[in-house]
């Protein structure tokens, strides 16, 4: 494939980024929007088309005769070279899963330019906000693309600095400024172990490269058998760091807690970044590097318990949430975290790695009905200005588009048939009950809880009461109603692509068979939890809060996270803070700087106990010169006598 | 009776201590100079003495005095002209109070 | 003699002595400063593409452009000059800070030529230490590059600037008799001469006064260098120094430190370097760790930078001290890196210190609204000092921990990930200032009148992010720059690649 349409990709939405931030305060908003949506519109269609060329072209490049799809680099160039060996490349690799998030990236991040039209409109800094996207989208793009760790590494963060733009983007709000902080640093806090486990990684490999790294993982890790740290390989050691990255974009506990925070940014920039593309990286990040995770079997179960925990975590946490974008934010990471169970129980003798194939299509899947319901929370919130269900109810009357696209993306999630996310869960259950029942079972708990939030959420925004709206909410307007349009369409509709066809492991062809037994049994589950939250909620009543007060601490606890904040805050303000950052700077202004200034002080002292001598007072001199002249003279006329 | 050295050399000696004595004791400065003269001529009185008995054919000891002479009559123009000067600015001419170049 | 073009490095900051001592006002005084200060930078790319072109050539020299004028026969002492990479590197490292410095003092107050003059003769000093393979000629440059810091702080400082002025010129002064003593002794141990490139040829300095010259002459660059314990200086003395000086001062002169290190210390006493690094690693692996902590908790802006450039130099030395390519590689390229992107720093806190009138964090909030160039600025350094990818930081960072991680004992592994952990304090610092002083309310309400940047300080503040952006963006071709200069016969003895 020629390199000028992959190079575009990436060129367009940098070029955008650099011509709306440096001389977007010259434009109209309208002229900055409309560059932004027609620069993602060009990519979209460039990336439609090096995806759509990539599995359908039948290209010997991308498919092998035997109708294994390969790995293909497009191109790539020498960014720094540390050893001969180690060399960081810029380029462009179209795989499977590359080629799947060429079509996911564009599409959410179009969607959201478009939208962002409507839900942005006369914001101070439009301009700057969309430069912003563009950046992200540039970043996102190089990173699904990237030929090496390093280079993902480099989007990693470039991704993460975008993301901590776009949460700050009100940034006269404080709770915005220190959310926006607060997910650089726990982010940052996580790259620190990927960095480690890529310094680890390269150090036994001598390579960053993906394709080496993966084809024969077994002859390029010969060189870190035997070499142990702490009782473990080091080889575990290093997944498990880079897992560590992972867990950070990913929002894994321990280091969610920045994503619901997160929700303070505008909310298409939760739709785009926080629900559908950059949070998804951990997922992808683990996807990449499958085959060496495969070699060590205890990093993949790490994976499978951090995303089980964490999937039960915040799908509890969700159910106890007012802001509805905190609830789509709970339920972003459980979905993640469903992702990341699913690459956990992956294995080669289990279907040929379905969780693998799994993962991906709930990526895909997730990423349309995830955009698609923030969009609708967008188009809720900028109807009637606020975040708090408490202030919604009985929108249905109001703003029958947002309505009907809200439901569709709660039907897809919970898991209905025939939407998406039926299909692509059902694949992750399936996977993990053929590699335990027991994690199974949980699994199918918290899809059963999964429903029974978003329903919660439907029915508390849709029915419930019917509360005075100062003035009649309605839908947003057409910039705003199309994506949503759009994305529910996709929504009803992805779950019949042969996702197997397209995306496997190594490849190979995967013919998706239903496990009728386990699609029944969570479908049971998911309309049993939907009745439910049906019969709380539809209207007024209360029995929700007779329920919350029956058992009143874990009500508490779930609103409140589970404390993980306030553990957060002890750590980093009462440990880090006040025990380490407060001692070292009063050590060195007092200890260290008090040596110097001691050494100063003595000599100080010194020379002032023998400035006396030298007290400029002639007369001194002179009585001092006298009678050592004439002790002197005794001295010697004694001597001479 | 004989004028011997010792009658010379005596009140010179007086004279040297007193200017000695003065210097160290006075704090005016003109009182300070007006001693340091007596040191001088005390010693100016020893150079001609000497060179009077002892080499009586010799002249150096009276060309140094007469050099003496010239020197501290320059230095006395020079020290009165810095005293002046040092008075218009302080008003006053003690030296143990002129401490402003200090620190 | 002045076929060379080395000397014109010298020569250029002397004619601008003589030209700012004729000048009357300061409409000359600035043109003098900034023509001479551009002439240097053309000076110093024509090296740079001169030098390129030799080295495509296929000279291999360890130095090129040498010379040497004797200068005083009966000690040996020579004026002798002479470049690799590095040093070009530096040059033009130096010659950018000095033209932005130039711009930063646009409105320098009081007496603005006696300012410039000592500006421009700490600049000489400057260049010749960075032209230099004499080790006497070498030390003088030193000096005079330091001397002149006590009476630009002194006079035209802030706060107790005193107390700070002494205290730094004290303890330079300090490191360079540990210096001077070190030299000296190279001299008699080295076969009776100063040049650097004989002495290391030579490889003849006697082993058993090694370890002594190297701990004296590591010692007396590391104060410079600002090494944990010996760094006090730099916060007191950043704090209190005019804004061009704070620049010159942490982008150029503490670069001077890591410089002498590489080229002094390591580069003539190899075996002495392999055996002793483990104890200057531990200090240096203290000062990166420590000086971030520090940063977290002050509250004066020069202060924090001042940490934050602690806990950067102590990168730069932690990474010398590795004894690799890619580590020293990454070293000199994070001298570069440090040294534009703390010029910024210093520049933009000068600028909105000369606004408000205070560097309290805690008196001033909001000023993205109130001045938006100089804020974007400022998160601009604030992302390259915390390691963005495609600004300096982050290539420099990367080079150091990928060649300190080629080292496969436990020691230098624990010591490799504690300077890891500096990226994730650093941005926990980086970021609390830029939420505080940036973002959020305004704090002060005095604070709305005040005004963006003039255009004298856009021209600083740009070229320094340019340069910044491409070293970030390019930085193959400053790591062959500089990679190619590593003489393989060190590392022969010390037995690394």
């Amino acid at each position: 494939m020629e390199f000028t349409i992959p190079l575009l990709i990436l060129a367009i939405p940098l070029f955008m980024f650099l011509l709306l931030g440096l001389a977007g305060m010259k434009m109209s908003h309208k002229l900055a929007g409309v560059l932004g949506c027609l620069g993602m519109g060009t990519v979209l269609v460039l990336s439609y088309y090096t995806a759509f060329t990539y599995y359908f072209s039948g290209n010997p490049e991308f498919i092998s005769a035997e109708g294994v799809r390969l790995q293909s680099v497009i191109f790539n160039v020498d960014w720094l070279a540390f050893t001969p060996n180690l060399v960081i490349r810029l380029g462009f690799l179209l795989d499977p899963i590359s080629a799947m998030m060429l079509i996911v990236i564009p599409t959410i991040s179009f969607m959201v330019h478009l939208y962002s039209m409507g839900y942005m409109k006369g914001e101070k800094g439009f301009q700057r906000y969309y430069a912003f996207l563009s950046l992200f989208s540039f970043s996102m793009l190089g990173l699904v693309v990237a030929t090496n760790i390093f280079q993902m590494y480099i989007f990693w963060e470039l991704v993460g600095a975008s993301s901590y733009l776009l949460i700050g983007f009100f940034y006269t709000l404080p709770s915005a400024v220190s959310a926006s902080k607060k997910a650089f640093i726990v982010t940052r806090f996580a790259d620190l172990g990927f960095l480690v486990g890529i310094l680890i990684l390269s150090f036994y490999t001598q390579t960053f490269d993906f394709i080496t790294m993966t084809s024969q993982p077994g002859a390029v890790f010969a060189s870190t058998a035997g070499a142990t740290f702490m009782g473990c390989s080091v080889l575990t050691w290093a997944m498990v760091l880079i897992f560590m990255g992972g867990m950070g974009k990913s929002a894994m506990m321990p280091l969610h807690i920045w994503l619901p925070d997160a929700m303070e940014g505008p909310t298409p920039v939760s739709a785009l970044i926080h629900a559908a593309t950059m949070v998804v990286a951990g997922v992808y990040l683990v996807a990449r590097m499958f085959p060496v995770y495969l070699q060590v079997p205890t990093s993949l179960d790490i994976v499978l318990v951090v995303g089980a925990i964490t999937a039960l975590y915040a799908a509890i946490v969700a159910c106890a949430q007012i802001d509805i974008k905190r609830v789509l934010a709970f339920s972003t990471i459980s979905q993640i975290a469903f992702m990341m169970v699913s690459l956990g129980v992956a294995r080669p003798e289990i279907h040929e790695c379905l969780g693998y194939m799994a993962s991906m299509f709930h990526l895909f899947t997730h990423a349309m009905f995830k955009a698609l319901l923030f969009l609708g929370a967008g188009a809720l919130i900028h109807a009637v200005h606020s975040n708090n269900y408490t202030a919604m109810g009985g929108l249905r009357k109001y703003m029958p588009i947002t309505h009907i696209t809200f439901l569709i993306g709660c039907l897809a999630i919970a898991g209905i048939p025939p939407f998406a996310g039926f299909f692509s869960k059902d694949e992750i259950l399936s996977a993990v009950y053929a590699y335990s029942p027991f994690w199974g079972v949980w699994m199918t708990a918290v899809a059963g809880l999964t429903a029974f939030y978003m329903f919660r959420l439907y029915y508390l925004i849709f029915w419930w009461n019917n509360p005075d709206y100062h003035h009649r909410p309605h839908d947003g307007e057409m910039a705003m109603s199309l994506p949503l349009i759009i994305l529910a369409t996709i929504s009803v509709v992805a779950g019949f692509i042969p996702f197997g066809k397209f995306v496997t492991w190594r490849g190979h062809e995967y013919i998706i068979e239903m496990n009728w037994v386990v699609a029944s049994v969570s479908v049971i589950v998911a309309v049993v939890a939907i009745l439910i939250a049906r019969a709380l909620y539809i209207r007024e009543n209360d029995m929700p809060k007779r329920m919350a007060d029956s058992c009143r601490w874990l009500w508490t606890a779930a609103n409140r996270r589970f404390y993980w904040d306030e553990i957060y805050l002890f750590i980093t303000h009462k440990i880090i803070f006040n025990g380490i950052c407060r001692p070292i700077a009063w050590f060195d202004r007092h200890i260290i700087d008090g040596t110097m200034d001691g050494f100063a002080y003595i000599t100080n002292q010194a020379s002032y106990a023998i400035r006396n001598f030298q007290s400029g007072k002639i007369q001194q001199y002179v009585l001092a010169y006298l009678i050592g002249a004439l002790l002197l003279a005794i001295v010697t006329v004694c001597c001479v006598l | 009776m004989d004028l011997t050295l010792i009658y010379y050399l005596v009140p010179s000696m007086i004279m040297f201590c007193c200017g000695v004595y003065g210097f160290i004791t006075r704090h005016n400065m003109i009182a300070m100079l007006i001693s340091l003269e007596l040191m001088l001529n005390a010693v100016d009185i020893n150079f001609v003495v000497f060179n009077r008995y002892l080499y009586p054919h010799a002249l150096e000891g009276m060309f140094f005095t007469l050099f003496a002479i010239a020197i501290a009559a320059a230095e006395t123009a020079v020290a009165i002209a810095i005293i002046i000067n040092v008075f218009r600015a302080a008003k006053n001419i003690d030296v143990a109070d002129l401490t402003k170049m200090k620190n | 003699m002045f076929s060379n073009i080395l000397i014109y490095f010298v020569l250029i900051p002397l004619i601008m002595l003589a030209g700012l001592a004729l000048c009357q006002n300061i409409k000359q005084i600035r043109a003098v400063a900034v023509t001479g200060s551009l002439a240097l930078c053309g000076l110093s790319v024509y090296l740079l593409l001169e030098y390129l072109g030799l080295r495509a050539a296929g000279d291999e020299a360890p130095m090129l452009f040498t010379g040497s004028w004797s200068w005083f026969s009966p000690l040996n002492i020579n004026l002798a000059v002479g470049v690799d990479g590095i040093s070009v590197a530096m040059l033009i490292l130096s010659s950018v800070i000095l033209l932005t410095g130039s711009f930063a003092s646009w409105k320098i107050d009081p007496l603005p030529k006696e300012f410039f003059l000592w500006l421009v003769l700490l600049s000489t000093g400057v260049f010749g230490f960075f032209i230099s393979i004499d080790l006497f000629t070498m030390f003088m440059f030193y000096e005079v590059a330091l001397i002149p810091m006590y009476l630009l702080i002194g006079v035209w400082g802030s706060g107790k600037k005193n107390y700070s002025a002494m205290k730094l010129t004290l303890m330079l002064m300090g490191g360079s008799a540990f210096l001077m003593l070190g030299l000296i002794g190279i001299y008699y141990h080295g076969g009776e001469t100063w040049n650097l490139l004989e002495i290391a040829n030579n490889s003849s300095i006697d082993p058993a006064w090694q370890n002594t010259l190297f701990c004296l002459t590591f010692v007396g660059f590391g104060v410079l260098g600002a090494m944990f314990p010996f760094h006090t200086w730099s916060p007191d003395g950043h704090a209190s120094a005019p804004t061009a000086v704070s620049m010159l001062h942490a982008g150029v002169l503490m670069k001077l430190g890591g410089y002498g290190c590489f080229r002094v210390a390591i580069y003539l006493m190899p075996q002495a370097a392999n055996e002793l690094a483990w104890i200057f690693l531990i200090l240096t692996g203290i000062s990166v760790v420590y000086g971030a902590f520090s940063a977290c908790v002050q509250t004066d802006l020069k202060y924090i930078n001042a940490y934050s450039s602690v806990s950067h130099c102590g990168l730069v030395l932690f990474a010398i001290l590795m004894l690799n390519t890619t580590a020293m590689t990454g070293a000199i390229m994070q001298m570069l890196s440090h040294g534009l992107m703390t010029a910024l720093f210093f520049a933009l806190i000068g600028m909105i210190y000369g606004r408000t009138h205070t560097r309290d964090i805690r008196l001033m909030g909001g000023l993205m609204k109130i001045m938006p160039f100089l804020a974007v600025c400022y998160v601009i350094a604030g992302m390259a000092s915390l390691g963005l990818p495609g600004l300096s930081g982050f290539v420099a960072e990367m080079t150091i921990f990928v060649g300190s991680f080629e080292h496969t004992d436990m020691f230098h592994r624990v010591f490799t990930i504690l300077a890891c952990c500096s990226i994730v304090i650093t941005a926990v610092y980086i970021l609390r200032v830029v939420g505080k002083l940036l973002f959020g309310p305004v704090y002060d309400e005095h604070h709305l009148s005040l005004t963006d940047a003039t255009w004298w300080e856009r021209t600083s503040t740009i070229t320094l992010i340019i340069c910044v952006a491409a070293i970030g963006c390019f930085p193959n071709f400053f790591a062959n720059l500089i990679k190619f200069t590593f003489s393989p016969s060190i590392f022969a003895v010390i037995g690394m690649n």
